[in-house]
């Protein structure tokens, strides 16, 4: 046997997984997208029906403000815990990775008991205003709970961006007059430019196709995700629900690609 | 005064001391005058303090309590960095990698606030003065060491400093181009004629840059003084053997004179005291004929370096002598020579330091 071949041979079961899971169901899936009533037109769908373009808009405002959110509070924090020592700090640090760990359902699940019908926020707030405030079925609370799920990958990036950088370039900034905001404005945000562009497209596309979040509380909003669930389980719209599907797939890769050509290629798609 | 540069200020440091957190004392209480528009070189080797002191003096660290740093005879010790108006080149050159050239350059004046014709004609000025010519727009990642090296310079200086801190500044760089900058940056630093405090731990640059050196070891000033005073009479036997090559001879004296196991060598001073500790330089022994000779030895090695020739000698002092020779002397290892030291070129150190 040839060396070429018995590579060949190891390269097998890669490709017949691949084949199986991944490109003879995405092909169906393209497929099954051009199959309704309408035909390829069917995928113009998204874009020119009034409740699916809706849609759309709604959850790419959703996850655009999730990421900006999440850089802005990442950023600061990050910053700050690769600067400073302090008693708690690992703690601190592994309680704000700790949503990694979580599926998007129990993420849900603690934003209703923070902020649901009988949530921590809304008895808080009886006491002190009188009137009890909920906003966990509402398009806040899968805000924060995006967020949430969000600032630890962001996080991670961060800080290992912030240690990376050379000391010496802030004090040469301050040695030339430059006081603390403009370090930051003209040393320290430029340099963090790449890992704001990765963590961001990662933050985008994940908030773009989260479900478990979406279904344990959405039970009046419209995103995405919820749409293709509705379509295929509920109205058992196949191809529009297929349609849908490619759509949002298309959205999430055009990001991360997007990212990985301005980044360098150090994005990793997760999620 | 100068055109290129505004003025140099006076530094006056009183009883600077750093303690890390950890509790290492990275260096003990100094005190230190520079005069304006002097070069001063700290020389020392890693650990020494040199850098520490430095940094208390651009303010990028706090000395300990009781420590004042003037400038100009204003007491400046809780001003920070940006508002003393110090140039400042860092070892890694610490450029900024999303700004070009001309950016880096210009970026002290940026934030002073001028404008930016006039910043443009500061910045083209600079770019002359250290030989960047056409490097203006380049990224920083296209530059060579050298380059990146004039352009942290340039950067420094284009704000008019009071004073220039330089940490190590050739370090990162290939010995050839070492050798080459440190002549351009001897005939920049007076031209500009500004004060200038100059890291290093290699004592050819402290010897080439330097109007005055400061030895430092292990957190304290052991000697402050021109080139030629720590290369000629260093105080101890640490400043003789890290200046320099050198060679330490002990032995006893007598009669004014040096007794060594292969002869004696006359002293200058009149030193009574019984035992010495002494420092001769390799190039102030001479080799001469062995017959009627007051010192001979043996030739033990000979490295052919070009420009000279480095003799090892053995059996005339209790160890081996170094010697550099002109590279004409005729020797053959294994042969008998005499040595021959100018008394003046014999010094003596204190036993221990």
């Amino acid at each position: 046997m040839s060396h070429r071949s018995f590579i060949w041979i190891c390269l097998l079961p890669l490709v017949a997984v691949t084949a199986a899971f991944f490109l003879l169901p995405m092909a169906r899936l393209v497929l099954l997208g051009a199959q309704g009533p309408h035909g390829l037109a069917g995928y113009l769908a998204i874009l020119f029906e009034p409740r699916y373009r809706a849609t759309l808009i709604n959850t790419m405002v959703l996850a655009s403000v999730t990421t900006a959110a999440t850089l802005a509070i990442a950023t600061v924090s990050g910053i700050f815990l690769q600067r400073h020592r302090f008693p708690g700090r690992a703690v601190l640090v592994a309680m704000l990775t700790f949503p990694l760990a979580f599926p998007g359902v129990v993420i849900g699940f603690l934003i209703i008991l923070l902020a649901g019908r009988q949530g921590l926020i809304g008895g808080i707030s009886s006491h002190l205003i009188g009137e009890k405030l909920v906003f966990a079925y509402s398009i806040q609370g899968l805000f924060l709970g995006y967020l949430y799920f969000s600032i630890p990958r962001v996080i991670l990036t961060i800080m290992a961006a912030a240690q990376k950088l050379d000391p010496g370039l802030e004090e040469a900034a301050r040695s030339l007059g430059a006081g603390p905001w403009a370090v930051q404005r003209d040393v320290v945000l430029p340099a963090l430019g790449p890992a704001f562009v990765a963590s961001g497209a990662i933050a985008f596309a994940t908030a773009m196709g989260a479900f478990g979040t979406a279904f344990t509380l959405a039970t009046n909003i419209d995103v995405l995700p919820m749409l293709i669930y509705t379509e295929f389980t509920l109205a058992a719209n196949f191809s529009t629900a297929a349609a849908l599907s490619v759509g949002l797939g298309l959205i999430s890769w055009a990001m991360l690609a997007l990212a990985r050509s301005l980044s360098g290629g150090t994005v990793a798609a997760t999620g | 005064m100068n055109a290129i540069v505004g003025h140099g200020a006076s530094v006056h440091i009183e009883a600077c001391a750093k303690t890390f957190a950890d509790g290492t004392l990275a260096l003990a209480p100094a005190t230190l005058d520079i005069a304006r528009g002097e070069t001063l070189v700290l020389l020392g080797p890693s650990g020494c303090g040199k850098t520490t002191m430095l940094r208390i003096i651009a303010g990028l660290e706090q000395p300990d309590a009781g420590g004042r740093v003037l400038f100009d005879g204003v007491d400046i010790t809780a001003v920070p960095i940006e508002q003393r108006n110090v140039g400042m080149v860092f070892q890694s050159y610490a450029l900024f990698p999303n700004m070009s050239v001309a950016e880096n350059i210009g970026y002290g004046l940026k934030i002073r606030g001028v404008a930016r014709a006039e910043r443009a004609a500061r910045v083209a000025e600079l770019v002359a003065l250290t030989n960047i010519t056409g490097l203006e727009d380049r990224r920083i990642d296209q530059l060579s060491g050298g380059q990146r090296q004039r352009v942290a310079l340039a950067r420094a200086v284009a704000i008019r400093p009071g004073i220039l801190l330089l940490d190590e500044p050739l370090t990162a760089l290939d010995a050839a181009l070492r050798d080459r900058l440190r002549g351009e940056l001897n005939r920049l630093l007076r031209s500009l004629g500004i004060t200038t405090i100059y890291v290093t731990h290699d004592q050819a640059e402290a010897m080439e840059l330097g109007d005055r050196i400061v030895v430092m070891r292990k957190g304290a000033i052991v000697q402050i003084g021109t080139p030629r005073e720590i290369y000629f009479k260093p105080q101890s036997r640490f400043v003789a053997e890290f200046v320099g090559a050198a060679n330490i001879v002990e032995a006893p004296v007598a009669d004014g004179r040096l007794m060594l196991p292969g002869g004696v060598l006359p002293l200058a001073e009149g030193d009574t005291h019984p035992a010495a500790v002494a420092m001769i330089r390799p190039e102030t022994i001479a080799i001469v004929a062995a017959e009627g000779a007051a010192l001979t030895g043996t030739i033990d090695s000979i490295s052919f370096i070009g420009d000279r020739q480095r003799v090892i000698v053995g059996g005339a002092s209790d160890k081996p002598l170094t010697i550099d020779a002109p590279n004409t002397v005729a020797v053959t290892i294994g042969d008998r020579v005499g040595l021959s030291v100018a008394p003046d070129a014999i010094r003596l150190l204190p036993e221990h330091d």
